[in-house]
């Protein structure tokens, strides 16, 4: 039986012995190639790190030409955007102030929901309701932008006009619940994992310090769990600021300040739209190709900026669980 | 060996040339690029063997385009400037201008708004913020919400040129990227007011009287409608009748080609 197998193995030739002693010829191709191997995968994990270089510097490269003409800081200083004008002028100002605006008041809205769910979803519910809306306020970041920006067009902005009376539906406000909408997800979902990856015993030591229900939640979990809170929170920033689709249909691309300065029912122009909305016709090597590219450059500053500020703080969120 | 591989490029490249004799190259404004590009799929579907390409760059870069011999038609939203025709003359190519269809401008309102007619002078004072309320212009008292279609545009180029005289529209001002967004939000607001090309009015919106002239296809191409300009195709020389660039220039003049410049929504500038 043994035997059969054996041969029938050897005739049909599906078995190699592989002599254990590597000849020197052997011995060089597999080195070679484990290099070289390992070398290929080496690139494939460099390619995005490289993309990121790339687009540094041929934003920056692009850029060269507005910073030379104008400097780094007449621009942002001023609050007049007309660059096909007879005279243009290239004030970001009120480009900066547009971004700051729809991102703080979209943010307004979304962290205290995002946070509150996130804990509502960890600390409260069953695992049951838990397992269908979770998934649920994922799908929401899976709708297209474009499907967003037609909701606030077709049904937010003439809802504001005529319930709340605004002049026009397409403003700050508009643009801001439907970015915190899309925020949402993000900052409930990482909230989410920092607060429920706490533990039980946490819990169960305030609990036993007789503790109820809404001081744990409120003066043990929450504060445990800030690190973790903030990153989301700038995530969820990040996703606001860099949104581009959604406001250039739903802020109303005024480039303006609003005065007073609350007044959110007065139409702003944030960065991204700007870059968006005149890039594609813009004369290349003209002034104000390299001044869009310049609100890219402050653009990528900020996101940037942001971007290691979260690190930082998920960083620590993870050391503190390490201890804890 | 190099040798005989030279040889078979060249014989390569003879035969690529005998292939696509028949080339068509067009460079140019993107306003008048939709009216290109309609007609040259036209006439690819009756010339198969014909070779046909419409870049969509922009007015100035068609008129250099056309001096440097780069392309067969130039397609300008303006009439070329007298720089970008002296440097064609020297270089030995002369400028000719066909018109192609007309851009007409409706200013558009609310339907509810009782406003029938504005002068230019009151556009303008509007888009400049000197008019912030319909009562202004014998309205009711609601606040205008004035809006623009993106700077890069060509309805932008003309509405900045006949209408603004070339002032800087007033920082309150919206922003739209495309008519029919500017159609919406005129629809869907009682104080708006916006601009957009005449084969987009219809019954959800109102176009005025501009200076006392109802904007229509007759007004717009007798020139009696003030915000309207026609649009050009540039060939070198008046082309040989009969050859491929005399039939795309006066494409228009025929009743298929003023069918498809007004499905481009422009004014034909014919009318059969």
């Amino acid at each position: 039986m043994d035997n059969s197998t054996v041969n029938l193995r050897v005739k049909s030739g599906a078995v190699q012995y592989r002599p254990l002693a590597l000849t020197p010829g052997q011995d060089l191709t597999g080195y070679v190639l484990s290099k070289l191997g390992k070398a290929i995968l080496f690139l494939m994990t460099c390619s995005s790190v490289f993309a990121v270089l790339l687009i540094f510097f041929f934003v920056i490269r692009e850029s060269l030409i507005f910073f030379r003409d104008q400097g780094l800081w007449a621009s942002v200083s001023t609050n007049a955007w007309y660059p096909k004008s007879e005279d243009p002028r290239y004030g970001m100002l009120a480009l900066l102030a547009g971004s700051v605006y729809v991102t703080l008041a979209a943010l307004a809205f979304s962290v205290p929901l995002g946070v509150m769910a996130a804990v509502f979803l960890s600390d409260l519910v069953s695992f049951k309701v838990r397992a269908v809306v979770k998934p649920v306020i994922e799908i929401l970041a899976a709708i297209p932008s474009v499907a967003y920006g037609f909701f606030a067009v077709m049904v937010m902005a003439p809802w504001m006009q005529d319930h709340w009376h605004f002049s026009t539906g397409t403003n700050a406000l508009n643009a801001a619940i439907i970015l915190s909408i899309m925020a949402l997800p993000t900052i409930i979902s990482v909230a989410e994992d920092s607060v429920s990856s706490l533990g039980r015993e946490l819990r169960e030591a305030s609990y036993a310090l007789g503790a109820t229900r809404f001081e744990t939640l409120f003066k043990v979990v929450i504060p445990a769990a800030h690190s973790g809170i903030i990153a989301a929170i700038i995530l969820g920033m990040m996703r606001a600021i860099g949104e581009t689709m959604v406001v250039w249909m739903a802020s109303g691309n005024a480039s303006q300040i609003p005065s007073p300065w609350w007044d959110l029912s007065q139409s702003v122009r944030t960065m991204t739209a700007t870059i968006a909305g005149e890039m594609g016709e813009t004369e290349h090597g003209s002034i104000h190709y390299g001044a869009l590219f310049a609100v890219g450059v402050y653009l990528l500053v900020i996101t940037l900026g942001l971007n290691l500020i979260s690190e930082f703080f998920l960083a620590r969120a993870k050391k503190a669980l390490g201890k804890a | 060996m190099k040798m005989l591989k030279i040889g078979l490029l060249l014989v390569f490249m003879v035969l690529a040339q005998s292939v696509s004799a028949e080339t068509l190259q067009i460079d140019g404004s993107t306003t008048v690029g939709p009216i290109a590009e309609a007609f040259a799929e036209y006439f690819k579907s009756i010339y198969p063997d014909l070779e046909i390409s419409v870049k969509k760059t922009g007015s100035g870069d068609g008129a250099k385009a056309l001096g440097d011999g780069m392309c067969d038609i130039a397609a300008m939203s303006r009439f070329m400037k007298l720089n970008e025709f002296k440097k064609c003359a020297d270089k030995g190519i002369m400028p000719v201008a066909h018109v192609v269809a007309m851009d007409g401008i409706c200013i558009i309102v609310h339907p509810s708004n009782p406003v029938k007619a504005l002068t230019t002078q009151q556009v303008q004072d509007i888009y400049l913020g000197k008019i912030t309320n319909w009562s202004q212009v014998g309205g009711p008292n609601l606040a205008v919400v004035a809006v623009s279609r993106d700077t890069s545009s060509g309805t932008y180029e003309t509405f900045h040129e006949l209408v603004m005289k070339k002032k800087d529209i007033a920082d309150k001002v919206e922003y739209v990227n495309a008519n029919p967004q500017a159609h919406a939000r005129v629809s869907g607001n009682r104080g708006a007011i916006a601009y957009v090309g005449l084969g987009f009015v219809d019954a959800k919106v109102k176009s005025l009287t501009i200076d006392g002239v109802v904007p229509s296809k007759r007004t717009i191409v007798s020139g009696v409608y003030p915000i309207a300009r026609p649009l050009f195709l540039f060939t070198n020389g008046y082309p040989k009748l009969g050859s491929m660039v005399h039939r795309f220039v006066t494409f228009q003049l025929t009743e298929v080609g003023q069918e498809l410049v007004e499905a481009k929504k422009f004014v034909p500038v014919t009318d059969y």
